[in-house]
């Protein structure tokens, strides 16, 4: 059989076919990707990153179920424009603990990597409970429930434990003291020495003005507020990080 | 197998393996022979249902 | 027993949700889980009714097995409308935001209803009847595996119900295109592996010696899915009863491993499949083989060669290294080449049939969907250019590109295999109205017009804006200035998409008083001319 005639035979079974097509997109996935796997052994460490704190991860979690991802990016590119709207543009290692990824794809809202330390607590407060009372071309829709949601947490350590399966470096002791962690970074009234040595650079505070309960409003507004806060760009050499 | 190596790989050899994968699918598809059977196929769906 | 266990095993899995929701971790969860028991209960209850203690009747091996396709018929009108509906809420949604409503029916819980109730209800009901359809058809076979089409079908309506109810509960993984958590997922994979089975057994026992050029595209479309769905989900759950999952890779990577699945569901779900369609629709409905058999052969391993590598031009000047993103922007560049031979070959088809388009509406929208096929697969690579993606990135052009993609050749040529299936399924002789099928036409026609045009303007504004300095090198815009100036475009945009939408309800009733058996009396679409013009012998009377 000659070799122009070996298409006819994929024309003709359907094994080979499944085979072919599915050995064309494999090889393709993995010439691709697969490079980006071992970047981890490469990858400039950025002083600063740490994981986060259970009341960031918790309102992180608010943030990915609420959709904000969908109008709000968390990726400054390297433009005169964003860098002097938004900030420094963004590192590959400053998402380096985002299991999920929240670069999101469309600015309907502004860019929100880094947020953080922009606003006061209770102008972000404001601005979740009715969006237009503090931006009047706002079309953000209003989530003042978030307040009198009380955070949900029977073992907040099993998200630790969760994200250190994927290779988020929770220690022991992180975990151990998930639920602690989690209620004291919203008491003002607790010692929170313990909590600043395990997450250096943790937001305190009664975020959502309300020092009755931790509601998800406190949680997010604690993630907001540690956004794109960690790396020190004065320490940051610029060169030795192009990849 | 570094990251560097693998992404040399990717895009020198790794890509020129694709790209003459891909010239050879086409000439497979136009190859002189294949004209009568593609024909043939052709007609599959114009057969009575 | 007819149903016996069929009733055992859903009467079990239905006790299996009924625990979940008493044990669930998180209040999501419990709620889930009991949507989850309604559904499964429910739907016993209806097999309950409907079991009989008589022999089965005995199943002639040699016929089609339609009733699978004419429920995936229903379905994809159904969740067409719905998806749709959504989205004109959505729309209306950004143009005035109160009409959110917290916390259910808030933009950012809805939009993933809307993406997904198109792509995976409408699109996927679609992409299931069709493909069940035109396999049997081309392999001239039964489907394989006995019951197993109803499982597919009745897994994938669940799949659907599941996801769309977490989506409005917060349960989401918020991976674009794929957001499911991590159960729904599992219960995807079942049902998927089902339908390749399924679909791959009815192809190795056809009675035709070719495999028809469709069904390879259908078999790559199943295939890659398959694989996308399960690597682009890998995820670790906090509890097994519980509906928080953590992403298995993390920044960089995982976000090169979603848009490597998210651009790839659109070159396999929304490209691959709807050519399966293409390439046996529109030979039927134009009563014609296809263009060039060859040309769809370059044509299929062109497409799925390239477009596996196009991803990455979705992370262009991010934090993803360089080489992939060039690798990702020369990709789709040449992906434009095999797209448009495609579409040559879909529109020449027609060569010598032109008339065809004057008089059969039907024609006239796979062609439209065609030549919507080839304008947003030239936009696509446009797009992909890193010196454009810089202006379109972030903006709604590139909302405006994925609607006359998805509106103009997925929807079209979806509502062409349905006008061309419909009467067929049914035994009717034709559909209840072809003029209905004429509005429905302009109607989505002139909606894409508007919504493309519209999102094309709002978009590159809103990436000039955002970009604007003044001689004194300040940014001339503030964010909130820049949102202020969509607001018309936003209307405009709610109204295209609404004439879209009230095409589709058209189609909803001309399909539904076809399966009822109606035919409208109209006055009949033009009939060719070669029918009217009288028979001549000899003398050329207009020369």
């Amino acid at each position: 059989m000659g070799l122009m005639d070996k298409h006819a035979v994929i024309e003709k079974n359907a094994t080979l076919l499944l085979v072919g097509s599915l050995l064309v997109v494999t090889i393709g996935g993995i010439v691709e990707i697969a490079p980006l796997f071992y970047l981890d052994n490469t990858i400039e460490k950025v002083e600063g990153m740490r994981p986060y704190s259970p009341l960031e991860l918790a309102g992180r979690n608010i943030y990915v179920r609420e959709g904000c991802y969908l109008c709000h990016s968390q990726m400054i590119r390297p433009f005169r424009d964003e860098v002097e709207r938004y900030g420094h543009y963004s590192l590959a290692a400053e998402s380096m603990y985002d299991h999920p990824f929240q670069w999101g794809s469309k600015r309907t809202g502004p860019d929100l990597a880094r947020v953080g330390d922009r606003y006061s607590n209770g102008w972000h407060v404001q601005h979740l409970v009715y969006p237009r009372s503090v931006v009047p071309e706002s079309i953000m829709p209003s989530y003042a429930f978030l307040k009198e949601m009380p955070i949900e947490v029977k073992d907040f350590s099993t998200h630790l434990i969760a994200n250190s399966r994927v290779g988020v470096p929770y220690s022991d002791d992180m975990i151990a003291s998930a639920n602690a962690d989690l209620m004291a970074q919203a008491d003002p009234n607790i010692d929170t020495s313990g909590l600043e040595a395990r997450y250096p650079k943790a937001k305190l505070g009664d975020f959502d003005g309300n020092p009755q309960q931790v509601s998800e409003m406190d949680a997010l507004v604690a993630y907001l507020q540690m956004l794109g806060t960690l790396v020190d760009f004065k320490n940051y050499d610029e060169a030795a990080g192009y990849r | 197998m570094t990251y560097n190596f693998m992404r040399a790989f990717a895009d020198t050899w790794g890509l020129l393996a694709m790209a003459l994968f891909f010239v050879g699918c086409i000439t497979f598809a136009l190859r002189p022979g294949s004209r009568t059977r593609a024909d043939e196929a052709a007609q599959i769906p114009l057969k009575d249902d | 027993m007819k149903f016996g266990t069929e009733i055992v095993l859903l009467s079990l899995f239905a006790f299996a949700a009924l625990v979940a929701a008493g044990f669930g971790v998180d209040e999501p969860f419990r709620q889930h889980m009991w949507v989850l028991f309604f559904a499964v209960a429910g739907f016993t209850a209806i097999l309950l009714r409907n079991t009989e203690f008589k022999p089965a009747v005995p199943i002639d091996p040699a016929a089609f097995m339609d009733g699978p396709i004419r429920y995936g018929a229903v379905a994809t009108v159904f969740w067409g409308v719905v998806g749709m509906l959504v989205g004109v809420v959505i729309a209306l949604q950004l143009a005035y935001p109160d009409l959110s409503v917290e916390p259910w029916f808030n933009f950012g819980r809805l939009r993933p209803l809307h993406t997904s109730g198109v792509v995976f209800a409408f699109g996927g009901n679609a992409l299931l009847c069709t493909s069940l359809y035109v396999v049997q058809r081309t392999c001239r076979a039964r489907l394989f595996g006995g019951n197993l089409a109803w499982f597919v079908f009745w897994g994938y309506q669940l799949f659907i119900v599941m996801a769309a109810t977490g989506y409005l509960l917060g349960i989401t993984e918020s991976r674009e295109y794929a957001e499911p958590e991590w159960y729904v997922d599992l219960w995807l994979t079942m049902v998927w592996v089902a339908y390749l089975v399924l679909f791959l057994g009815t192809i190795l026992k056809r009675r035709e010696p070719h495999i028809y050029v469709a069904n390879w595209f259908y078999l790559s479309f199943i295939v890659t899915i398959a694989m996308l769905h399960v690597i682009n989900n890998l995820s670790m759950p906090v509890s097994f009863v519980g509906s928080k999952s953590y992403s298995a890779f993390s920044g960089v990577q995982d976000a090169l491993t979603q848009w490597w699945y998210g651009h790839n569901a659109v070159g396999f779900f929304l490209t691959a499949g709807f050519l399966g369609m293409m390439y046996y629709f529109v030979p039927k409905q134009a009563n014609r083989p296809v263009y060039s058999y060859r040309l769809s052969i370059i044509h299929f391993w062109a497409l799925i060669f390239l477009y596996i590598w196009a991803g990455p031009h979705h992370l262009h000047y991010t934090a993803l290294p360089d080489w992939a993103q060039t690798l990702g922007m020369a990709f789709s560049i040449m992906l434009w080449m095999p797209s448009w031979g495609g579409m040559i070959n879909g529109l020449m088809t027609l060569s010598g049939a032109w008339d065809k388009l004057r008089t059969d509406p039907i024609i006239r929208m796979m062609v439209m969907a065609i030549a919507f096929y080839g304008m947003s697969t030239f936009e696509g690579p446009m797009m992909s250019i890193k010196a454009v993606n810089s202006l379109s990135h972030y903006t709604d052009w590139t909302i405006g590109h994925v609607h006359s993609g998805a509106l103009g050749w997925v929807g079209m040529i979806s509502f062409g295999a349905i006008y061309f299936m419909v009467p067929k399924l049914w035994n009717r002789e034709r559909l209840y109205s072809l003029r209905l099928v004429n509005w429905h036409f302009w109607l989505a026609t002139l909606g894409i017009v508007v919504y493309a045009a519209v999102m094309w303007v709002s978009g590159v504004m809103q990436g000039l804006m955002w970009r604007e300095y003044d001689e004194q090198g300040f940014l001339v815009f503030s964010f909130a200035e820049t949102v202020a100036a969509m607001h018309l475009y936003y209307i405009m945009r709610a109204i295209g998409g609404a004439m879209y939408l009230s095409g589709a309800l058209i189609m909803a009733w001309n399909v539904t008083m076809t399966i009822l058996g109606y035919q409208r009396e109209e006055k009949p679409m033009p009939r060719p001319i070669a029918a009217v013009r009288p028979a001549r012998s000899g003398a050329r009377k207009w020369a």
